[in-house]
């Protein structure tokens, strides 16, 4: 229990998506203007990282991984399809924010009209992809292990955006040099609070 | 293919496709498109050159798939019909590179197979290939992704010079023998939040040389 407590607080503050790894910087700079949006976009990102990061995980340890498919019987043991796996985990991203668009738009329509518009968008957010095979990379042994990865960096990507739009509201009274007005500064800010968020490297876990 | 088109293989209008994304178009710097991979593999000089190629390569054959079928693909499937070509294209880059370039490919770690999300290529997909013929969608894809090389390498030279005091792993700054005057390597630019600097420097340089591409308050 303390073992994925650690593994949370690591994803959101350490290895924050957007700080330490540059994930999702596209929708980042693009939806960041005002707080409403940015908070939509995030908590749908943290939803779909809560639903495929469990599921690519399934898939990495039954169907891809070397000798994963020993289920199937002797002849299968020694195959291994990780070669396989970007195109197989983007078609699982795909698949299942199609489905999780279609279940949210049936069971609850305020819901859907909040997030709407951005959940196709995050079929090609790098985040969720980037997610997906570092959960691979790192070798992660269980599947709360994956979930609480998952959920984790999506909160920690959804700060990253929710505190830089509050910014960014902030700084259109402020006298930016022309030049560097809009996507310069945004660049410089953010670059500063990753410096910020680099003193929680110090934290022993 | 291209011979049965009217116009020459390298008439002005082509080589315009090619040269607009290299400055005043460039994905990075003005169209705000593929960040998410530029700036994670930019702390030497070789992993944002192979990255770099890499790119260029997966956004050129994909545009020219991509444009061919362009009749063909049905309107609302095409994401995952583009996603699947990308995904494709990325698979055989990163098996190539780990067949000839395990080193590298290592360093890269992840970031291979985030090209597939890389905003560069649905954004020009979307844009340019689906509406245009092959060749020109090639041109378009190789455009872009020297645009996208430019970027990175300009990046990747500054963080390499100033943090390691090397140019591609030749260390420069010890045989010009600075480090006798008291000159030490800055280790704060091969972190990841000098790359967010340096690029947003970049982008003020761009942008005061070129007053049009400034934003509207």
């Amino acid at each position: 229990m303390e073992h994925l407590l650690n593994l949370f607080i690591k994803s959101i503050f350490i290895d924050n998506m957007i700080f330490a790894f540059f994930l999702g910087m596209c929708s980042y700079l693009a939806v960041s203007k005002t707080v409403k949006t940015s908070v939509g976009l995030g908590i749908a990102v943290v939803f779909v990282l809560l639903i495929t990061i469990p599921v690519n995980f399934l898939v990495e340890h039954y169907v891809l991984k070397a000798g994963a498919l020993a289920w199937l019987g002797e002849g299968f043991a020694d195959v291994d399809l990780s070669f396989l796996s970007f195109m197989v985990f983007i078609a699982v991203i795909a698949a299942i924010v199609q489905l999780v668009e279609m279940v949210v738009e049936k069971y609850s329509p305020s819901l859907y009209n909040s997030l709407g518009i951005f959940l196709p968008l995050i079929a090609v957010n790098c985040a969720i992809l980037g997610a997906a095979l570092f959960m691979q990379e790192r070798e992660y042994q269980t599947i709360a292990e994956a979930t609480v990865f998952g959920v984790g960096s999506g909160i920690g990507w959804m700060l990253a955006i929710v505190s830089i739009a509050a910014i960014r509201e902030k700084l259109k009274y402020s006298n930016v040099p022309a030049p560097l007005r809009g996507l310069g500064i945004t660049f410089i800010l953010t670059g500063l609070m990753a410096i910020a968020f680099m003193g929680f490297m110090g934290i022993k876990l | 293919m291209s011979n049965q088109e009217k116009e020459p293989m390298f008439s002005a209008k082509i080589r315009k496709i090619f040269t607009t994304p290299l400055g005043k178009e460039n994905p990075i710097t003005v169209q705000v498109l593929g960040i998410c991979s530029a700036l994670a593999v930019t702390v030497k000089l070789k992993p944002a050159l192979v990255m770099a190629l890499s790119v260029t390569i997966v956004t050129a054959v994909s545009n020219f798939v991509i444009a061919a079928l362009r009749d063909y693909i049905p309107d609302r499937i095409r994401i995952i019909v583009q996603l699947v070509v990308i995904a494709t294209m990325v698979i055989l880059v990163d098996q190539f590179l780990k067949a000839y370039a395990f080193d590298v490919s290592k360093q890269l770690s992840v970031f291979v197979g985030l090209i597939i999300t890389n905003c560069i290529l649905m954004g020009r997909l979307e844009a340019f290939a689906m509406a245009n013929k092959p060749w020109p969608s090639f041109v378009d894809g190789l455009g872009n992704g020297a645009g996208y090389g430019i970027i990175l390498v300009i990046v990747a030279f500054l963080r390499e010079l100033l943090g390691s005091g090397t140019i591609y792993g030749y260390p420069v700054m010890q045989k010009l023998g600075v480090y006798s005057t008291g000159y030490e390597n800055n280790g704060m630019m091969i972190l990841p939040p000098m790359a967010l600097i340096v690029l947003g420097l970049i982008i003020w340089f761009q942008r005061s040389r070129n007053e049009s591409l400034i934003e509207k308050k």
